[in-house]
């Protein structure tokens, strides 16, 4: 195995090359969806696979197509200039020096098991059995907490951008696409697998790797698919209902926080109900996960018009 | 639920509520405000050190929460900012709805920040100050979006070496705790562990040189958001500094290190000084003050502990700097809201429009005046204790150097918020819309307290003494 990983690195070091050193915009996002790929095989060879399922999903995926749209929406506006090959020296004497850096204290590091040993033995009182489960929603559920409103933070962000202001229509542009066409066609076939699996994904997240970041992206893409494809209309921020899913996961995991109070803290979550807890917060924030990210790839309201 | 978990709660569901219900904003922020007074002033009141452990596993698995003295001032002044600010912004309609919840989600991670023992709990919130304040900068509309993305391309890259930081940390510890790792023997990475969270803790707090991102962002930002944007954000990254330095890993400093960030301090009080005479529009010279009054809080790092056993009547620059950054806090955004007003009456911030407005306007432009002075560091105001401590250290500890930066910033201050007083107290009569006598008031209220933090000096002094870091008394 060591040949594979020498060749993954290699591979990982050229693909970032390629992304930040060619000429081209789309070229770039290319062999930047390439890194995302390579970087979650990588994450699998540390025997990370919770890593590795967020980085292909998010990393490579929502990423490589957020930057795919940026770059679209730039050459529709006449603005993807081809970049010059031309290296910007400071930048790189700076990320240069950073990663010098990096790799001295990477070579003189010796790395002891760190928390794992501890989480492997208070598992069985967390509720759930993946012990990365067990961190991300008991152990520090006050981060990911945290982290589930960043991402609202990110998709607000955007709000702003709407074409007129008029942030509560419908998410994105008009899309068209023909009846008939493979887009169509993919739009039919894809979203009920998409669903199992987004599902699938969150469930297996108590015992095995999966969650709800996972499934929420996989759901996410397969509502995309819908929009794009003409099948639904984008969703705007003028229904209740859709701003109720945004921030339903998030509002379930702070109010169940501010119940455990009554069972001794904050974000306490009893042996005996914990798991359920989990899953329950787990199954809506995926809800709004996935509402937030295909909101996000959407883009800002550009004047669709219906709601 | 306890105080602490309440002000830490409030502005996060305050934030769902407000994308829940839009057109109920302005509401939603007054319950927060209201329900958030209780709560601090209850724990204030238990004049103790409250903690909290999500979960109830505490350190090493968990996260810990302190509210220690800076916590809770910090906590304090951003309660009194985000009140005036809400006072304000509730009757400008020309304020996109998103507003409400991005200034309570920054609000929320102000509060997370300040409490946090953990630093990558430190790091989350660091990422939902930082996203809320982006956003908050693109709320200007589309004059404000390339200083939007310009700052979050700096912000980001201050995340990415504070992240990078943290895991070395974590690699060579196995711990993240504050107190946890201050009990750690020291790792060979540390230093490297330090200068990046150093480094990216500093693009965040927009230091000299890493400072090009703030005044076109704070400029172009709606008047309620600048005021947020000055008076807290770049507060965040300098609380975290202070947690890093004093209460994480005292030992990685080294005296050329610590030079070097008060150098950059000074290098900042001269530079944002200058910069701020030849503006033309207020918002710019109040954005360039920032930049000038955030180095300041860098001197704290060589004079800190002064020559603490010898003279530990000197020992006081630490709370020095806190006083600075409390003060400066609500001292900027009482001027940021009077520039919010005086684009209300006049429509424009150019210094020409803005002649003789004093006498339409007379509260803010005393309270322009008094925000000014605590700006120079003048008595009795907030920011001349904070002056006065760092100035006793730098004298007692023979770093005379330092005490120069500290009186020739308080020139500079002096000569740049004359022109803009000048011309609000010029002897003309200017058209104006008339504002309403509340909403002069609040900033007036917010300038009142930055002088009142040096009037009351002495209660503040005690209650940041609260969990003060021994380091802050012995030195680095």
């Amino acid at each position: 195995m060591a040949v594979f990983d020498l060749a993954l690195c290699t591979l990982i070091l050229l693909a970032a090359l390629a992304a930040v050193a060619g000429p081209g915009l789309f070229r770039a996002v290319v062999f930047f969806v390439v890194y995302g790929v390579l970087i979650a095989l990588a994450w699998v060879r540390l025997g990370a696979p919770d890593v590795a399922l967020a980085e292909a999903a998010i990393g490579a995926g929502l990423t490589g197509v957020l930057l795919l749209g940026a770059v679209g929406r730039l050459s529709r506006a006449g603005a993807d200039e081809p970049l010059t090959s031309r290296i910007d020296w400071p930048v790189a004497l700076a990320a240069g020096l950073v990663g010098a850096m990096l790799v001295w204290a990477v070579l003189s590091l010796a790395p002891g098991p760190g928390l794992a040993p501890a989480v492997a033995e208070i598992l069985p009182q967390t509720g759930v059995e993946n012990p990365v489960t067990a961190v991300l929603l008991n152990l520090r559920a006050w981060d990911t907490l945290l982290e589930s409103v960043v991402l609202l933070a990110a998709l607000i962000g955007l709000w702003p951008l709407a074409r007129g202001g008029a942030w509560q229509a419908a998410a994105g542009p008009v899309h068209h696409a023909l009846p008939d066409g493979v887009l169509a066609g993919f739009g039919r076939l894809l979203p009920p697998v998409a669903l199992l699996v987004g599902v699938y994904l969150v469930w297996a997240g108590a015992y095995q790797p999966g969650g709800a970041f996972q499934g929420g992206t996989v759901l996410a893409a397969a509502g995309v698919l819908c929009v794009m494809a003409g099948l639904v209309r984008a969703p705007g921020m003028a229904a209740p209902l859709w701003r109720l899913a945004l921030v339903a996961g998030p509002g379930l995991f702070l109010a169940l926080g501010v119940a455990g109070m009554a069972f001794g803290g904050f974000l306490l979550f009893p042996t005996a109900l914990a798991k359920g807890m989990i899953l329950a917060i787990e199954m809506v924030l995926t809800l709004s996960i996935a509402v937030t990210l295909a909101l996000m790839v959407l883009g800002p309201p550009e004047g669709g018009g219906a709601q | 639920m306890t105080p602490l978990i309440a002000l830490l709660a409030l502005p996060l569901a305050g934030a769902l509520m407000a994308v829940a219900v839009p057109h109920r904003g302005a509401r939603i922020a007054g319950v927060v405000v209201v329900a958030s007074a209780g709560a601090l002033i209850m724990l204030v009141a238990q004049w103790g050190i409250p903690h909290a452990a999500p979960g109830g596993w505490g350190a090493p698995l968990g996260i810990m929460l302190e509210a220690d003295g800076l916590a809770l001032a910090f906590m304090a002044m951003v309660l009194a900012v985000m009140a005036g600010v809400c006072a304000t912004a509730a009757p400008m309609r020309e304020l996109p709805t998103p507003f409400w919840p991005l200034a309570l989600l920054a609000w929320a991670a102000l509060n997370a920040i300040f409490v946090s023992r953990d630093l990558f709990n430190l790091y989350v919130g660091l990422e939902l100050l930082t996203l809320a304040a982006v956003a908050l900068v693109a709320t200007g509309g589309d004059k404000a979006l390339a200083a939007a993305l310009r700052y979050l391309i700096f912000a980001l890259t201050g995340s990415i070496l504070y992240l990078a930081g943290v895991v070395l940390v974590y690699s060579a510890h196995g711990v993240l705790d504050v107190s946890l790792l201050a009990a750690t023997l020291p790792a060979p990475t540390d230093r490297v562990a330090m200068g990046l969270m150093t480094a990216g803790l500093l693009i965040k707090t927009a230091l000299f040189p890493f400072h090009v991102w703030l005044p076109p962002a704070h400029a172009a930002a709606p008047a309620p958001a600048s005021a947020m944007l000055s008076a807290l954000v770049p507060k965040a990254s300098f609380v975290i500094l202070l947690r890093l330095w004093f209460e994480a890993m005292p030992d990685a400093a080294d005296d050329r290190l610590l030079t070097a960030l008060a150098v950059l301090g000074a290098l900042a009080v001269g530079h944002g000084g200058i910069m701020a005479l030849r503006q033309t529009r207020l918002k710019q010279i109040i954005a360039y003050s920032t930049v000038a009054q955030i180095g300041y809080l860098f001197l704290v790092f060589p004079l800190a502990g002064g020559d603490g056993a010898a003279q530990p009547w000197a020992a006081g620059a630490w709370t020095g700097a806190v006083f600075q950054a409390l003060s400066h806090g609500l001292a900027k955004a009482a001027m940021f809201l009077c520039a919010g007003l005086w684009i209300i009456a006049v429509g424009s911030d150019r210094l020409e429009d803005l002649r003789g407005l004093a006498r339409g306007l007379p509260m803010t432009a005393m309270a322009f005046a008094l925000a000014a002075i605590t700006l120079m560091g003048l008595p009795p105001s907030g920011g001349f204790t904070a002056k006065y401590l760092m100035m006793t250290t730098a004298f007692a500890s023979g770093q005379v150097v330092w005490a120069l930066v500290l009186a020739g910033g308080g020139l500079l201050a002096a000569a740049y918020l004359y022109r803009p007083m000048g011309a609000l107290f010029a002897r003309e009569i200017p058209a104006f819309t008339p504002v309403p006598r509340y909403l002069q008031a609040v900033p007036l209220v917010l300038a009142l307290l930055a002088v009142g933090m040096g009037v009351l000096s002495d209660g503040l002094y005690a209650f940041l003494q609260l969990g003060r870091p021994g380091t802050a008394e012995e030195g680095l």
